[in-house]
């Protein structure tokens, strides 16, 4: 102690006890100071990089160009209008260089090709980050304050999601996941509002459970709620994880809950002979059921649409009495149901009650023995259905749908992590917070209520990668700036067509301005397209314009009058105001000018390589088979169609040939002159 | 006192930083029984986008001698920078398989995986699999090929689609045909695409497709196809592999 004291005084009068000494101390000491600031420069993390840069890029062949593209010092992208502040460009400077494809170590690779460019985003709108981070760690990583760290490749779609509300081609997974969204009925719980003030809408159709024992049995609807998944391998029902009393209890009160609903239930008729099986399997293929419904085959294969429920044991749940009248006209049980009526006549109802009642399997209600529900069980099942939210996806009789049922996830892309509890060993980050709740809900608590939803693993990363979309900035952004989606379009034909065609539920698979499925070809201008007669005799019976297509129209059954009254509104109604119909004849066209359309037909556009004309000759059916086409299309629109085919139907595959109005004019004349087999004759 | 508060100072530091890297630790677990080859079962050969998990699982066996399946074996996956496996190894199940989700890396390219397992004579064991990843430009180029070229250039049928491969009287080239294609420069590509076949004397049957797809369409196209080469293209596309 007492000489370190001694040697503090004899230390200053060394450094500061002459003038002279003092002012060199001083001098010395106000130089060190002043070197920090450059020093911390000179050693910094950015400059280690650009050194390394400059290294890599001096032997190679194209050095004088790369070098003349590289700037030093902090390079900074500023986007005032996004809120953008990026330097990530300090260290990744070779971003813009075609030429550094083969360089595989970071940061100096090229950027992949994207549809947009580095200037006009920045790059913290798609990868986020620190922008204006110059070191590794800050501008990667969520360390002290900043909260944002880089979004990891798998979901870097959701990104787009910000500005582009629609689905854009290049973003499956968002686009998945926006899908999932909306049918797996993640929404008919959690509200999410988009940045235009609107919610999303759900796109599944949860049964109603009013008149539901009409429907099934007590036992079907307590095995359902144990394992929805054990029922049908592709049901969208999660499952609650109840305990078997719980389940007793809520079967036990949705059947006692049930009233019964007048034409839902219909008996066999009496002295009814057993119906042949494989009459019923074939009216099952001729009807089409397959382009909807899916059914498990002996591979375990689920094979079949996924616009119905999946039937394979069918039988197991639906009382054949309800099948019969649910098959007659599904539109009594439920009024909105995407099921076509398809008016069979009672034999074929007995036959397909008959073949799908025999889709059963006797294990899954093999184990359910439910006794006489008591009031207590009764009581019960009601609190139970109220505390489960089930009436935010089902009617059920007495019970109102709960408002904001479930945490609403508005802008869930952007929840502060300091609001999110996460659990032991997981990575402190916003995307594996979101994809742990959606893959397993309750491992965040046993009492929670959310369900535990059966996702495949890709299903699980696309909703993710949508749910971070929804971020604070995708709601700030300038409406200017952002790509919205087509408004839902609720177009509804009018009058006694419009009412048949609810009733054979054509939106299902048929697209009509705007709303409607994609599984058949859009009818906005099938008015200007087809040829009456053709049309009026299609609806009668629909055959194939296309021989390697497996879904096709079914057969509906409908009266002569019924197809008339919708042939003349089609033709009426769905024209395009492009041209008109009546602009060009349907035959009677000269020789010279069909033989010209012939041989423009077989060489110069070898159409041959996608249609048919002649059946012996011609192979292609990739397009429709052109046998009978002079009879079923006017001449205006094939002569438009191979004009620009894109403009007259989006979205159709056959190449624009840039054909000459006259070239248009030949091919149109040797196309109307085929009329179908009655007339190959008289034409030979 | 000092020398008090610095011992303080040092518990909390050690306190600290203990607490904040704390990992959880999951022991490997311990082969009952050893296999003298690994095979590739399925999900091999896929093609998915870059960083996003592939459709199909991969699944490995381990066979004995004999050729039967090793039930208990220790397999381990691994493979170059970015790519991820669910789990990443484990053992084998009753019919001598383990099955694994994996999630590829950022950049666009060919994958080389690989799985391990060791014999008793704790000889190794590696099978390699090959995974594609798809960027932004490939993606695009998968799905233009799908809608426009696939009908013709794939001779596989699908439940959704029957190829029309065989009713051409001169047949296209598959887009794995790496022989042929490699040969063809970006230039001839997009003519061939662009004008049809007769832009470079091939098949009229081939479709000029300039006046449909964009010139970013068809350089997304060339990129997929030079991607999905088989022998692989070497101009650009680039192989990730462990060093």
């Amino acid at each position: 102690m007492q000489s370190s004291e001694n040697k503090l005084p004899s230390l200053w009068q060394t450094l500061f006890g002459h003038p002279v000494s003092a002012f060199g101390t001083v001098s010395l000491l106000l130089l060190i100071a002043l070197a920090i600031a450059p020093a911390k420069n000179h050693f910094s993390e950015w400059r280690h990089y650009q050194k390394q840069y400059l290294a890599l890029i001096r032997g190679r062949g194209e050095a004088v160009t790369l070098q003349r593209h590289f700037h030093d010092g902090i390079q900074q992208i500023w986007l005032p209008q996004l809120g953008v502040v990026d330097r990530c460009t300090t260290c990744h400077v070779g971003l813009k260089e075609a030429s550094l494809a083969d360089v595989s170590t970071q940061p100096f690779r090229e950027h992949p090709v994207i549809p947009h460019t580095l200037d006009q985003f920045g790059c913290v709108m798609c990868h986020r980050g620190q922008g204006p981070a110059t070191t590794v760690e800050e501008a990667h990583r969520s360390t002290l304050a900043w909260e944002q760290p880089i979004l990891p490749a798998k979901y870097v779609q959701s990104s787009c999601g910000q500005c582009h509300r629609a689905p854009l081609t290049g973003t499956p997974q968002l686009n998945l996941g926006r899908t999932l969204l909306t049918r797996y009925g993640c929404v008919h719980c959690h509200t999410i509002k988009l940045p235009d003030g609107s919610a999303i809408q759900p796109t599944d159709d949860p049964p109603s459970l009013e008149h539901i024992a009409d429907k099934t049995t007590r036992e079907w609807i307590y095995a359902w709620l144990k394992d929805p998944q054990a029922y049908a391998v592709t049901a969208t029902m999660p499952n609650f994880k109840l305990s078997d009393p719980d389940a007793r209890d809520i079967s036990a009160f949705l059947t006692a809950d049930s009233t019964p609903l007048a034409g839902d239930t219909e008996p066999a008729p009496k002295n009814e002979k057993a119906p042949d099986p494989t009459a019923g399997a074939s009216l099952y293929g001729e009807s089409f059921c397959a382009s909807c419904h899916a059914v498990q085959n002996a591979a375990g294969n689920v094979v079949g649409g996924d616009i119905g429920p999946e039937l394979t044991r069918v039988g197991t749940k639906a009382k054949p009495e309800w099948l019969r009248a649910w098959l007659r006209n599904p539109r009594v049980y439920d009024s909105g149901t995407a099921m076509p009526h398809y008016r069979f006549t009672d034999p074929q109802l007995s036959l397909l009650t008959s073949f799908l009642g025999n889709k059963t399997d006797s294990d899954f209600l093999a184990n359910v023995h439910l006794d006489a529900a008591t009031p207590e069980q009764i009581a019960h099942g009601k609190l139970l259905v109220t505390e489960y939210g089930c009436a935010s996806c089902h009617e059920i009789n007495g019970i109102k749908k709960p408002d904001n049922f479930a945490p609403e996830l508005t802008r869930i892309g952007s929840k502060p992590l300091t609001q999110i509890i996460f659990l032991p060993g997981m990575t402190h980050a916003l995307p594996d917070y979101i994809a742990a709740k959606i893959r397993q809900p309750r491992s965040f608590g046993a009492a929670l209520k959310m369900p535990q939803f059966s996702l495949a693993p890709a299903q699980v990363d696309a909703l993710t990668t949508t749910l971070l979309a929804l971020t604070d900035r995708a709601h700030y952004l300038p409406t200017a700036l952002t790509v919205p989606a087509q408004p839902p379009s609720n177009y509804q034909p009018a009058g006694k067509a419009g009412k048949l065609m609810n009733d054979m539920a054509c939106f299902t698979c048929h697209a009509i301005n705007g709303r409607g499925g994609d599984l058949a070809p859009d009818l906005t201008w099938e008015g200007s397209s087809v040829q009456r007669q053709w049309l009026l005799a299609f609806l009668k019976n629909p055959g194939t314009l296309r021989p390697a297509l497996i879904r096709r129209m079914p057969r509906f059954n409908i009266s002569d009058d019924d197809a008339k009254e919708l042939t003349d509104y089609i033709m009426t109604v769905y024209q395009t105001p492009a041209f008109d119909r009546d602009s060009m004849p349907d035959g009677g066209y000269p020789p010279a000018q069909v033989e010209q359309g012939r041989q423009l037909f077989y060489s110069k556009y070898a159409c041959q390589s996608c249609h048919i004309v002649d059946t012996k000759a011609d192979k292609g059916y990739i397009g429709p088979t052109l046998t009978q086409v002079g009879s079923r299309l006017t001449a205006p629109w094939i002569y438009h169609w191979l004009k620009d085919p894109q403009a007259t139907r989006p979205g159709a595959i056959e190449p624009n040939r840039n054909m000459s109005d006259e070239d248009a004019r030949a091919l149109t004349a040797f196309l109307m002159n085929q009329k179908g087999s009655s007339k190959q004759g008289a034409k030979k | 006192m000092s020398n008090h508060r610095g011992t303080l100072f040092l518990a909390v530091l050690v306190l600290v930083s203990t607490g904040c890297t704390r990992k959880t630790v999951t022991a490997a677990p311990q082969p009952t029984a050893f296999g003298s080859a690994l095979v590739e079962s399925s999900g091999g050969k896929q093609m998915g986008a870059t960083g996003t998990v592939l459709a199909q699982p991969l699944v490995v066996q381990v066979n004995d001698d004999q050729g039967n399946a090793v039930t208990g074996a220790l397999v381990e996956f691994s493979g170059p920078e970015g790519v991820s496996f669910d789990p990443p190894g484990g053992l084998t199940d009753s019919s001598g398989q383990l099955s694994t989700n994996v999630a590829l890396g950022s950049m666009a390219g060919r994958y080389q995986l690989s799985a391990h397992t060791s014999t008793k004579a704790q000889k190794s064991v590696e099978l390699k699999i090959e995974e594609i990843a798809l960027g932004y430009q490939q993606q695009l180029g998968f799905q233009l090929d799908n809608k426009y070229c696939a009908r013709c250039h794939d001779p596989e049928s699908t439940p959704e689609r029957v190829s029309n491969y065989d009713n051409l009287a001169v047949k296209p080239h598959p887009f794995t045909e790496g022989d042929t294609l490699n040969k063809m420069s970006d230039a001839d590509l997009t003519a061939i695409i662009g004008h049809g076949g007769p832009a470079l004397n091939k098949s009229a049957l081939m479709p000029p497709y300039l006046y449909t797809l964009s010139k970013t369409q068809i350089e997304a196209l060339i990129a997929y196809i030079r991607l999905i080469s088989d022998p692989p293209y070497h101009a650009s596309g680039t192989v990730y592999a462990q060093k």
